[in-house]
């Protein structure tokens, strides 16, 4: 039940979020300093997810784990191709590829 | 033809392309949903509820890690702020729409459906039913996402959690970061936040992910160097 009413406000937060400056109307546009610090929100706010799944392993920090160079390849393929798509397949696969490996070797 | 149909069906066609790529990100949504120990029921809710990609699949993250109900909503804030942009872009010209319109069209708001509708904002015919284009793109992605959506809640029981399929989502987080790193500024963003996220993640209930986001926001900020207020395209 909490997770419910948790989604419902996160909803509503978003929902606000979206409607701000259209419910106001023209009565104000954003001020400059506030568009400029929105640009590094996403950057921000996306890798704090991304770090800790590639560089924190079962609680600690590993450099050369399946999940970190998998990543390491979807960097590359998104910087060389700009393909989303061929990220994710490329990366997925790269993934599967490397617990394999490590799986035998195990 | 009437004009307001035309301009639905516009939308409907502009958005179609960006809608089919989201896809498989509402299909890999429900499949990780349901493996984080999300109820399907709620799963499904979520996607018309909070209806942001990212966002959702946050949500599983820090659900499956247990996160307290203030650092869930808190991060989903930080993580959907961006959609403030598009409605500062769009408000001139919604701004002769009654309340419902507004509400509605606001509702529809995602980067897909604003992605799709900006250049019939922008170009030079100023036609008075041009909103219905952006309804057009707006309930186009939304059907496309909640039929995918659905469709990966009821496969979600049936992947096994060793296909690794919430990776998708940390690769789709890449996808969308590394273009954005364009300048000085935008790489120390990336670089603080990440760094925060790493350094304390042993904080409780993922509080890491907010205080790395205000740290990345913050180092992006203090080397800011461009010029002031572009609108997205």
């Amino acid at each position: 039940m909490t997770l419910w009413i948790t989604m419902f406000a996160a909803g509503l937060i978003t929902f606000a979020i979206r409607y701000s400056f259209i419910g106001a109307g023209e009565r104000f546009t954003p001020p400059p300093w506030f568009t400029r610090a929105l640009r590094f929100v996403p950057i921000a706010a996306l890798t704090a997810l991304v770090w800790p799944d590639l560089f924190i392993i079962g609680g600690t920090v590993k450099l050369a784990d399946p999940r970190c160079l998998a990543g390491l390849v979807a960097v590359i393929v998104i910087w060389r191709t700009r393909s989303v798509l061929a990220t994710i397949v490329i990366g997925m696969s790269t993934l599967w590829l490397l617990k394999l490996v490590a799986g035998a070797a195990s | 033809m009437n004009g307001r149909l035309r301009e639905f069906g516009a939308g409907l066609a502009a958005v179609a392309p960006l809608a089919a790529g989201a896809v498989p990100f509402g299909l890999i949504y429900g499949v990780v949903a349901i493996q984080a120990g999300i109820a399907p029921l709620l799963a499904i809710a979520i996607a018309s509820i909070v209806f942001a990609g990212s966002a959702q699949f946050m949500i599983t993250q820090l659900v499956a890690a247990g996160s307290p109900p203030f650092v869930v909503v808190t991060s989903v804030l930080t993580i959907n702020l961006r959609h403030a942009l598009y409605s500062a872009a769009l408000a001139r010209a919604l701004a002769p729409l009654s309340r419902p319109w507004k509400v509605v069209l606001a509702y529809l708001l995602t980067d897909e459906a604003y992605a799709a509708a900006y250049h019939r904002f922008t170009d030079d015919e100023r036609s008075a039913t041009r909103h219905w284009f952006l309804l057009g793109c707006g309930l186009g992605l939304w059907l496309a996402w909640q039929i995918a959506c659905v469709v990966g809640v009821t496969l979600g029981g049936t992947i096994p959690a060793t296909w690794s399929l919430d990776f998708a989502a940390t690769l789709t987080f890449i996808a969308i970061v590394v273009p954005l790193l364009v300048d000085r500024a935008a790489l120390a963003a990336m670089l603080a936040a990440g760094i925060t996220a790493v350094a304390l993640h042993q904080l409780p209930y993922k509080l890491a992910i907010i205080a790395a986001a205000l740290a990345g926001i913050g180092a992006g900020v203090a080397l800011d160097r461009s010029p002031s207020g572009k609108v997205p395209e």
